[in-house]
């Protein structure tokens, strides 16, 4: 398995509270890897640690075997982008400018606007379908239109690595499925995807590399189709449950028996 | 409305069309008034007789450029200055009543001042560096007095109101406790004054403040930047704590700067960003725009103090007051229902 992204004996705490201890895994290369767990298991804190958002308490997050603690910030900001739970909109900013930020990482202070960067604010524009929302202002915009935008702003980053954390929060069924189609056609065209997903079934149907975490640790990790099972569910969700085929795609499907 | 590109060899930039008629306006309006500020005095000058002095020929040479520009100058370049320091702290509280006057640093940095004064009994030199002491003092104690895992914008802002009006305290205690001849000269100042400020008054100003616009005008991408939230600003690239003690170094030192030479001009940093980036259109609070309306305001505002009770001149602050006093009550009233 090729892999440029790895997590070596990883430690992470907010101060003396210990999340995951002695992590060691790697992600897959051009996958789509879904990290999927219960509330409060340490998944989104072992994302923002690929970012930068925290620095561990021992071992290291390696990109290209370079220690990503150690990597300048824009440096790494043109290797791994990221979506967050939540996010500020200056106000009364318009979408095209919004997308425009993604660019900050490729700019320099006499190269503030470059021919790359329109072009990739174009086609993040497009790819995230918030073309024709251009010249809005974000704040006028429905909670769905505003997600695309965020997610347009990370495509525009052009970054071979994609970390998403609950990118289908606050978004009704459709566009939630519209949104990891998405991905998953980002995926097909050669980038990594990493999501935290809060839905198993979604999950199974749309990653090829599943990470299960339970209280910090990694509990199974593999292709959904191998590694999900009722015992294993039960173990991570602590739900009595029932692993059948997906009538659709065929992918595991968790119907609880509660 | 597409916006400008403007691009030679490797150099770019992308400018909203209608920040760069607002600025082209705002500077207009700035060298309307400079020249009013050249021509008005106890005795009238004509546009000509300005000009002819900047020719180095005429009677009134002296007068047009020993005595007004000077404070024609200080006042632009301060009232730039004011609207700089608004825009980090109103950038880095993303509120718009986070602003140097309001929570503090004025007030902090005139304590530096005053100090400076009564206990060093300084020159110009000890007077700056009191200034800057005292403000970055001020803005060390708002920040961890607010300080409760992580930074909130609005506690910062009421607690800075506070520590403002502790600071305002003391400062009119030293004044109360200091000799006669330092009390009335200070008492001049404590409103903020551009009465009678010569060349040697701002050589030294005039050269910080042009070190501190570069630092911002560099900094300025990475804090605009960092306004989407920690999480974007450091998953795009910005070291974030690099960026925000050299952006409150800028916010103190431009607000001490001003501080050390007219004493606390309040309500310009406040006012300022604000209107800048509505008549900019802009998102966020753009820095360009809210030093040229900081430069417009303060000139205005001290052309007015010159000229309300003529022969009698005012202080510039007494003019800021009132006015934007009046505006901060409203703005108080709007932030305060919204959350």
């Amino acid at each position: 398995m090729k892999s440029r992204l790895s997590v070596r004996n990883l430690t992470l705490a907010y101060g003396e509270r210990v999340i995951s201890s002695g992590l060691t895994f790697d992600v897959p290369d051009g996958a789509f890897t879904a990290i999927v767990g219960a509330n409060a298991c340490g998944k989104s804190t072992l994302l923002r640690s690929f970012v930068r958002l925290l620095s561990p308490a021992e071992g290291a997050v390696l990109f290209d075997g370079e220690d990503v603690s150690r990597t300048r910030p824009k440096a790494l900001a043109r290797k791994i982008g990221f979506l967050p739970q939540s996010a500020d909109a200056p106000e009364n900013i318009l979408v095209r400018q919004l997308v425009a930020r993604g660019r900050y990482p490729h700019q320099g202070f006499l190269s503030a606007w470059s021919p790359e960067d329109e072009r990739a604010v174009t086609e993040a524009m497009a790819a995230a379908n918030v073309a024709d929302l251009a010249d809005r202002r974000v704040e006028d915009l429905s909670g769905g239109q505003r997600q695309r935008v965020w997610v347009a702003m990370v495509l525009a980053q052009e970054t071979p690595y994609l970390l998403l954390d609950e990118p289908t929060t606050y978004l009704d069924l459709a566009h939630q499925y519209q949104l990891l189609s998405l991905f998953a056609r980002l995926r097909d065209e050669g980038r990594t995807v990493i999501a935290v997903l809060h839905d198993i079934n979604q999950a199974c149907r749309y990653a090829d590399h599943l990470i299960a975490m339970k209280s910090g640790a990694v509990v199974a990790e593999g292709p959904p189709s191998e590694i999900v099972t009722a015992p294993l569910i039960e173990k991570v969700f602590d739900l009595p449950n029932l692993v059948v085929p997906d009538p659709h795609t065929g992918t595991p499907m968790i119907v609880p028996t509660v | 409305m597409t916006p400008l590109v403007l691009r030679a060899g490797r150099v770019s930039a992308l400018v909203e069309r209608r920040t760069a008629v607002a600025s082209a306006a705002l500077v207009a309006a700035a060298l309307a008034l400079g020249l009013l500020g050249l021509c008005y005095g106890a005795e009238w000058a004509t546009p000509g007789e300005v000009l002819a002095a900047f020719a180095g020929r005429g009677d009134s040479s002296v007068v047009i450029l020993e005595w007004r520009l000077p404070r024609v100058t200080a006042a632009l370049l301060f009232g730039a200055a004011l609207g700089v320091a608004g825009a980090v702290f109103q950038n880095l509280t993303r509120n718009a009543l986070g602003s140097p006057d309001i929570i503090g640093l004025d007030a902090g940095a005139y304590t530096g001042a005053l100090l400076a004064t009564v206990l060093l009994s300084g020159g110009a030199g000890a007077l700056a560096a009191g200034s800057i002491a005292g403000g970055l003092l001020a803005a060390t104690a708002v920040y961890l007095l607010s300080w409760k895992s992580g930074i909130n914008g609005l506690r910062l802002i009421v607690i800075g109101i506070a520590v403002n009006a502790i600071l305002t305290a003391v400062n009119s205690w030293i004044v109360l406790r200091a000799e006669l001849e330092v009390a009335m000269a200070m008492a001049g100042w404590s409103a903020g004054s551009l009465n009678g400020v010569g060349w040697d008054d701002l050589g030294p100003g005039i050269a910080v403040l042009a070190l501190l616009f570069l630092l911002m005008a560099v900094l300025a991408p990475a804090t605009h930047q960092s306004v989407l939230g920690d999480e974007f600003a450091v998953s795009t690239g910005v070291g974030l704590n690099v960026l925000r003690p050299l952006v409150v170094l800028v916010g103190v030192g431009c607000t001490a700067t001003v501080t050390a030479v007219a004493g606390p001009i309040v309500f310009v940093a406040l006012a300022a960003p604000q209107i800048g980036r509505r008549l900019a259109g802009a998102a966020g609070v753009p820095f360009v725009p809210a030093a040229l309306t900081g430069a417009v305001l303060l000139l205005a505002a001290d052309l007015a103090a010159q000229m309300l009770l003529a022969p009698t001149s005012l202080p510039v602050g007494v003019m800021t007051t009132a006015v934007g006093g009046s505006y901060f009550i409203w703005l108080l009233f709007k932030e305060t229902k919204k959350s």
